[in-house]
């Protein structure tokens, strides 16, 4: 498997590639990844000059660690095969697909990024996926879309298309998104793949977007997509483990280390019931620690 | 010569201007100046009226000749309509080589074009021009050579005689026959009259110029009856808009907010943020910013600020609103909310000396523990160019920055890394305001480096780990491996300026610039002249 | 590669670059101008990348026009880039990490 598969995504940044200044130095920052756009972004009359900034972007700007994310055209437009020509030659991290409805749209693209591979020397494999859900049926078909390759790490909501199919509107309250919210964590979870939320747009009521990043937290998000720099702080606050979660991890995950060596399968940690079912939690929790700087131990 | 900043003053340049280069900041240490008065023509008889009709009936009757200095103050901002009001009448009266002795110049002024052109003004002494005189300076197209001086250094040059100003002419927002003149009040009220005090107490003539005559007395007077020789009302003095504007919007964009944190977390994280401290600000948008969100902390943690210095805006009245602050001491207002504040208890106005003169028996500055500025560029040395953008060409002001980075314990410098191409952060800055020495700590967008100057500062923020530290010159490094390393302008041989340090002291050059010529046109251009030469020699 | 027609590609905001090709005759060579807000500093620069991004991509005949603000390497690269690619009508199939690099 791909090790970054599983990286941290608490924060995704999308950026328009046609915007020199905007993709010369996001890292500052600090997102856990960027989502480079050649899609909506883009003018229609810009796609090409978009992909030429991209590629030379992705080659020759230090990134600095931040994960590099390409949002290629649709499926359904001329411009996706050479989008993900260019991004897999210029080095991206992964292609995000717009607008998912079934495995098979995932297997096109995945056939397309393996031939990329190979033209331009990649490693086998080492371009990875994330879809967007952005209809019904895209979220209706979530399980297979998160089943669909080896490759793909994530699934992301795109709430303000998927309400005009709906036939709705994003409203402020998160009512009209529940069901999507709902049935997109569960799949991801149930294929264990990572899942985030949809973009917030009102830059203006930070309050709000506070309210709906605690709210997706809780829900079981891994991350949220965002629009501004402005938004990474909430979000990195939010996903901020408190002390008390961290020394429980921190314990857990030693105990479990030690106990495994002597073959005990159940024990207790501050009177609780542990077995090797909290081990992946507590690494997580103590893999968030460390990315928001509040963990000084030495796991 | 080679100063102490490391720069080449040209002797001609010294022996024209009777100056020395620049030794340090605390090179004067000690040595004792005799203050230079004024020509005074007192008024005995009480019949005698100090009103006249016009500028022009102002000039003749103030003796106005070939050669005179004029003094102006900048309280207007980019609403100032006095100089060109004056200048205008000096030219139809056809005086010759005069300079401008003001506290600064700026796009308000580009007016005055054609008087340089045609030789009417020969010197322009400022703490910065912008606009077409800074264009004109640049281009050469001033006789003289134009002096760049600080606030502070400008009260000094006066009263040493350094400059001598033969009449000053006073924008008074509101005056009496007598010519007691006050910042506030008026349609062109700009709160402060900090600059003009000099002026009043040292230029041979002083007249004030109004467009609001009051009752005699207007009073308590920034510049006193005492000091003024006429009084001269005219329709405008100032554009109310541009004088003092609304107070600008917090800043959404991040990276000065990015900047904004760290430049807190820089103050609060240091030894002297205690009961009691105190403070100056910019009007910048990261320094607004970081003044905002420092309140909250001090509100947090109840610590008060005992005062604040220097040019103040809607921020530092707001602090003072809720007792945050125990004094404002104020030289400049920069929006509507400072200039209604300066009738209230514990906002007083200063004069430009008490702020910042360095031949003072001490002056504000020298009390402050932070000052937190912007700079255009900054170097290695930690020196900075407030004055001189990246192309050559002057550009900005001194300001209070010299001033006020010299008397802070912790001075603070906030700069985006990058502007546009250019570094801010580089090797050598294109021309030296303010000395490494008087800089400590430099935020950028990337980080945050502390003069090694300063251990206990550095020790201080290492323990708090609050901010990226880097040295200065990592973040120099970074900005050189994103945009490429700059080449040096290339500029002319003749020097059109100078930029005086806060003693008197020559600081660095300001040269003419140049045409750019790209490298291979060079070479041809040698390869061309070598042929000649040869051809010649054969 | 030869410049079949005139094409522009860029915009005038900060950090980017207006590049502006035009066809010129078989042995003209590179006619090059340059408008910069950083001449003085990165012009030798700016001519080297431009002077180089043709020569990848086998252009020997052209006017080019680049007016400058303040854009880095890899923008001015991609905007010449567009422009002589738009010149030549070619949007597919490019040569990554070949002549374009």
């Amino acid at each position: 498997m791909n090790p970054n598969k599983k990286r941290l995504r608490r924060t995704m940044m999308f950026l328009n590639c046609q915007k020199p200044g905007l993709i010369k130095d996001p890292y500052i920052y600090k997102p856990d990844s960027i989502l480079l756009d050649l899609e909506d972004a883009v003018a229609e009359k810009e796609k090409d000059a978009a992909r030429y900034s991209l590629y030379h972007a992705l080659q020759e700007i230090d990134y600095r660690g931040v994960e590099r994310v390409v949002r290629i055209n649709g499926l359904d437009t001329a411009y996706w095969k050479e989008d993900i020509r260019c991004a897999v030659a210029g080095g991206a991290d992964a292609i995000r697909i717009p607008k998912t409805e079934q495995a098979a749209d995932v297997q096109m693209v995945e056939s397309a990024i393996r031939m990329a591979e190979k033209e331009f020397d990649r490693p086998k494999g080492s371009v990875l996926i994330m879809t967007a859900l952005e209809s019904a049926l895209g979220v209706i078909n979530a399980m297979e879309i998160c089943r669909s390759s080896e490759r793909l790490f994530g699934i992301a909501l795109s709430g303000g298309d998927y309400t005009k199919d709906l036939q709705t509107s994003i409203s402020g309250t998160g009512v009209e998104l529940m069901g999507a919210r709902q049935q997109m964590i569960i799949a991801a979870r149930a294929a264990g793949v990572q899942c985030f939320d949809t973009v917030f747009t009102n830059l203006d009521d930070m309050e709000g977007f506070r309210k709906e990043v605690e709210t997706i937290h809780r829900m079981g998000f891994d991350g949220k997509s965002i629009i501004n720099p402005r938004q990474i702080s909430i979000v990195h606050d939010i996903y901020t483990p408190s002390q008390k979660d961290i020394i429980f991890a921190e314990k857990v995950v030693k105990e479990i280390d030690t106990k495994k060596a002597q073959g005990i399968g159940v024990f207790t940690v501050d009177g609780k019931m542990i077995d090797i079912a909290f081990y992946d939690g507590a690494k997580r929790t103590i893999s968030l620690a460390k990315a928001s700087g509040v963990y000084k131990g030495d796991l | 010569m080679i100063n102490a900043v490391g720069r080449n003053i040209p002797d001609e340049i010294l022996e024209k201007t009777g100056k020395e280069v620049f030794q340090g900041n605390n090179y004067l240490e000690g040595v004792e100046f005799h203050k230079r008065g004024p020509i005074v023509k007192p008024v005995l008889d009480h019949n005698m009226s100090k009103m006249v009709g016009s500028i022009r009936e102002a000039l003749e009757k103030c003796g106005a000749h070939d050669g005179m200095t004029l003094g102006f103050h900048h309280h207007f901002r980019e609403g100032d309509l006095v100089v060109n009001m004056v200048m205008k009448e000096v030219h139809d009266m056809g005086f010759k080589d005069v300079t401008i002795c003001a506290s600064s110049l700026g796009k308000a002024h580009d007016a005055l074009l054609p008087y340089i052109e045609d030789g009417t003004i020969t010197g322009i002494e400022s703490s910065g021009v912008r606009g077409k005189i800074g264009e004109a300076i640049s281009t050469g197209k001033l006789k003289g050579l134009a002096i760049m001086r600080s606030h502070g250094g400008r009260v000094r040059a006066i009263q040493t005689g350094d400059t001598t100003i033969d009449i000053s002419f006073i924008g008074a927002p509101t005056c009496d026959d007598y010519g007691n003149c006050k910042g506030i009040g008026g349609k062109s009220d700009c709160g402060v009259l900090s600059y003009s005090f000099v002026d009043g107490n040292h230029a041979n003539k002083v007249v004030a110029v109004t467009d609001c005559l009051v009752p005699f007395p207007n009073y308590p007077a920034d510049v006193s009856m005492t000091k003024v020789d006429y009084v001269c009302v005219v329709d405008n003095i100032g554009i109310p808009e541009k004088i003092a504007t609304g107070a600008a919007k917090p800043t959404t964009d991040v990276r000065k907010l990015l900047m904004a944190d760290y430049c807190t977390q820089v103050v609060i994280n240091t030894p002297y943020f205690k009961e009691g401290f105190s403070y100056q600000t910019g009007v910048g948008g990261a320094s607004i910013a970081s003044a905002a969100s420092l309140a909250k902390i001090m509100e947090e943690r109840g610590i008060k600020m005992g005062f604040a210095v220097g040019g103040m805006s809607k921020g530092m009245v707001d602090m003072l609103d809720r007792g945050q602050v125990g004094k404002l001491l104020d030289t400049q207002d920069f929006d509507l909310f400072a200039v209604n504040s300066v009738k209230r208890p514990n906002h007083h106005r200063i004069s430009a000396g008490a702020y910042a003169n360095p031949f003072n028996k001490g002056s504000f500055v020298n009390k402050l523990d932070y000052v937190v500025l912007a700079t255009l560029e900054v170097d290695v040395h930690f020196n900075c160019n407030v004055v001189v953008g990246s192309d050559g060409r002057i550009t900005g002001a001194q300001g209070g920055h010299p001033d006020a980075a010299q008397g802070a314990k912790c001075t603070i410098v906030i700069c985006p890394l990058l502007q546009g191409r250019i570094p801010a952060v580089c090797t050598e800055v294109t021309t030296v305001t303010t000395p490494g020495e008087s800089i400590d700590v430099v935020v950028t967008d990337y980080g945050v480096a502390v003069n090694p100057a300063r251990p206990d500062l550095l020790e201080a923020l290492k323990e708090a780990d609050c901010v990226p530290l880097k040295t200065i010159e990592e973040l120099r490094d970074i900005a050189y491996s994103i945009v490429g390393e700059p080449e040096k302008v290339q500029v002319g041989d003749r020097i059109v300026g100078i930029i005086e340090a806060r003693d008197g002291t020559i600081m660095d050059v300001v040269h003419e610039i140049k045409e750019f010529s790209f490298e291979e046109d060079l070479k041809q251009e040698e390869i061309m002249e070598t042929i000649g030469d040869y051809c010649e020699q054969a | 590669m030869i410049i079949q027609k005139n094409a522009v590609a860029g915009t005038l905001e900060s950090s980017d670059a207006m590049i502006m090709v035009e066809p010129a005759e078989a042995g003209e060579g590179i006619d090059f101008e340059l408008d910069s807000v950083v001449i003085h500093q990165f012009g030798n620069q700016i001519r080297r990348v431009t002077f180089q991004t043709l020569e990848r991509l086998g252009v020997k005949d052209v006017h080019i026009r680049v007016i400058d603000k303040g854009a880095l390497d890899c923008t001015l690269k991609a905007r010449i880039e567009c422009a002589v690619y738009r010149s030549a009508e070619i949007s597919d199939g490019l040569p990554w990490g070949g002549a374009i690099q």
